[in-house]
């Protein structure tokens, strides 16, 4: 194991599978030249040429079919948006064409794609920039989602992703970038399942459901919670979709309680379905009321103060987990 | 693979009137309600088609829109597998998974069926983006209608292949009405062929009625694009008979213009021009359209008898399994039967 960044993470799992596979291509806005808005794909052009590593004009919709067409006759492509807002301009392509293509050709065409980049809020960004697309992409049967939080699992789930045989989404985190975290050594084969969650803090009085953004921010909470005699255990879910029910299930039946911590809106948000699993499935274990720390339900306000009082955060979890512990 | 010159016209003419014979038949059992959901017929139409593939090998890439049964039948799929899929059956080019907007048929390399119109042409634009990235020299067909020309889609897939320079060919079947609106009420431009020039790419008009005039321009074309990879695009000039689905009387034409074209029909033209050359006979039409017309009869017995797709088949579509060594599948998990 060393220490990397989660850029250099996501890096690396590029570079591995374009090395392995042929047909694995990278394309996007700005990956080759510029090598990448956030330099993700840093040194990639050089190494594998313009043949594999493709700048594309601003046009999310026709680059994203370009690559769900190439998918169709066998190649793997990675499609980067530069941050998943912009991959709204594309949801017809993702939405209609990706997912549909195995169920409306009676299992003849599988579209073997990656959409990845940047998605959720970063930091006053307004808007337009600040979506958190999971829990539209959810809605979707034939996609799948992986989250990833830490150098790690950003590495394994993409390698998966880009192996899997289906649409995946892989939404990064923006102020991610930049953090550093323990991953196997180079030369190790990093794949992890996608749909596999991950205790990323053990615990028994309440289990924090969280992803992506709310990870680091449920693990601080489970610190301030310690001093004060609550031992929170914090579940990275790692993946939306599929999701891993039985690990939730397995943590919520040894705590009884549940906060679960999203970056996304609370009106259909992934913790709304989450919520309706748990207590379909093991409604008697449940101690009290399931708790959600969501974003407010408004559009995202450009003023720093303002934002933070939209996003989810470590205090919010606190005192989500104290009304029930 | 037989050059593109030697393919068999009266073979050709035989396709065609096995795509009239059976639309007519679809109409006929849409009337009767065995065919759900949209359909839309492609009379009148059938030289473009018909024409174009005339002028492929067989493995080039094909891909249109939702008036897609010509295509299909034009690329060999069975006139059962088509008419199976129109009633929703586990025999169908879809496994009735996909009706009538949406036939597949990879063996014979059509790629669909698409029914988001202008959805399908960044897709086009990707099957020739992989046939270039793997230096083969198959050529990609893509088709969509004049109401095509004016979506987001269309333009990124256009600019996109003139750019990267893909072995594609844009084929606009210019029937002149999209649904019920016609070009000269939805486009700004005159002549939809000049779309072409604002993405660099090599522009012709062919009459769509004319099978042989759409057959050598494509071989031109297909010739050229084969040497040195290269987007083209034709605007087909073509007229549909019937409304623009079963729905639609199109009472937006007038009877005339119907008549004009109906006079200048592909089927008759291309007879008439082989019957002139000593080429066909006339009992030797009868009969072929007799084939034709049994084949069509025969497919409504084959898709009434065939079964449905199975019910405990419902999630096993929705993911691919074989996910690559290393990795747990995760079929079904997240379809909500399991997870």
């Amino acid at each position: 194991m060393r220490e990397i960044t989660y850029r250099q993470a996501l890096n690396e799992a590029l570079a591995e599978e374009i090395e392995r596979d042929p047909n694995v291509f990278l394309m996007g806005e700005e990956v080759a030249e510029y090598n990448g808005a956030y330099k993700v794909s840093q040194g990639l052009l050089d190494r594998f040429g313009a043949e594999r590593i493709i700048d594309t004009p601003i046009s999310e919709n026709g680059f994203a079919g370009l690559g769900i067409g190439a998918a169709m006759v066998g190649l793997r492509p990675v499609v980067e948006f530069m941050t998943f807002s912009f991959s709204l301009v594309a949801f017809d392509q993702i939405v209609n064409n990706a997912p549909n293509m195995l169920t409306m050709s009676g299992g003849q065409f599988n579209i073997p794609i990656t959409f990845r980049g940047p998605n959720g809020p970063a930091h006053q960004l307004g808007a337009t920039h600040s979506h958190a697309t999971e829990c539209l992409f959810a809605n979707v049967p034939g996609l799948k989602i992986c989250t990833p939080a830490t150098p790690r699992d950003a590495k394994g789930l993409l390698k998966t992703a880009v192996r899997d045989n289906n649409p995946v989404l892989v939404l990064e985190c923006e102020l991610f970038y930049s953090h550093k975290g323990m991953v196997d050594d180079e030369g190790v084969d990093l794949l992890i399942p996608l749909g596999e969650a991950e205790i990323k803090r053990a615990g028994s009085d309440v289990t924090i459901i969280c992803y992506a953004q709310t990870v680091p921010m449920a693990l601080a909470a489970a610190e301030t919670l310690a001093g004060e005699k609550i031992n929170a255990e914090v579940l990275d879910l790692r993946s939306i979709k599929p999701l891993d029910l039985p690990a939730i299930l397995r943590s919520v039946a040894k705590t009884h309680r549940v906060v679960i911590a999203e970056q996304d809106r609370p009106f259909c948000g992934v913790g709304a379905e989450i919520s309706y699993r748990i207590q379909k499935e093991i409604f008697d274990e449940l101690d009290a009321p399931i708790m959600r720390v969501a974003q407010e339900d408004v559009p995202m306000p450009y003023n720093e103060r303002l934002e933070q009082a939209v996003l989810p955060n470590a205090e919010k979890i606190v005192a989500a987990a104290k009304k029930i512990c | 693979m037989p050059a593109p010159e030697q393919r068999d016209e009266v073979e050709m003419l035989a396709t065609m009137l096995l795509i009239r014979r059976f639309e007519e038949r679809a109409s006929q059992q849409y009337q009767a309600q065995k065919i759900g959901g949209f359909c839309h017929l492609y009379i009148g139409q059938e030289a473009v088609v018909t024409g174009a593939v005339a002028a492929t090998r067989p493995d080039d890439y094909l891909i249109t829109a939702y008036r897609d049964h010509a295509h299909a039948l034009a690329r060999g799929t069975s006139a059962d597998a088509c008419m199976a899929e129109l009633f929703g059956k586990a025999t169908g080019c879809s496994r009735g998974l996909g009706g009538s907007m949406h036939y597949f048929d990879k063996a014979n390399h059509m790629y669909g069926g698409h029914a988001i119109v202008g959805a399908h042409v960044p897709l086009a634009a990707g099957m020739a983006f992989a046939a270039k990235y793997r230096k083969e020299d198959r050529v990609t067909l893509c088709f969509f209608g004049d109401g095509a020309i004016n979506q987001g889609g269309f333009h990124e897939a256009l600019n996109l292949a003139g750019l990267f320079k893909l072995p594609v060919i844009f084929i606009c079947e210019n029937n002149f009405f999209a649904m019920g609106t016609s070009v000269k009420r939805s486009t700004s431009l005159e002549h939809i062929v000049d779309r072409a020039e604002g993405y660099d790419m090599r522009g012709e008009i062919v009459d769509g009625m004319n099978f042989r005039e759409v057959r050598d321009k494509l071989s031109e074309i297909i010739a050229s694009i084969r040497k040195d990879p290269h987007p083209a695009f034709v605007e087909a000039r073509t007229y549909r008979y019937r409304g623009h689905s079963m729905s639609d009387p199109a009472s937006y034409r007038t009877k005339e213009e119907l008549e004009k074209y109906r006079l200048d029909d592909p089927i008759t033209r291309l007879r008439a021009q082989l019957t002139r050359e000593g080429k066909l006979t006339n009992e030797q039409f009868d009969k072929m359209d007799k084939r034709a017309k049994e084949e069509a009869m025969a497919s409504v017995k084959f898709a009434e008898e065939s079964p449905e797709p199975p019910l405990d088949e419902l999630y096993d579509y929705t993911y691919a399994n074989g996910v690559e060594a290393g990795v747990s599948p995760a079929k079904k998990t997240a379809s909500g039967k399991k997870a």
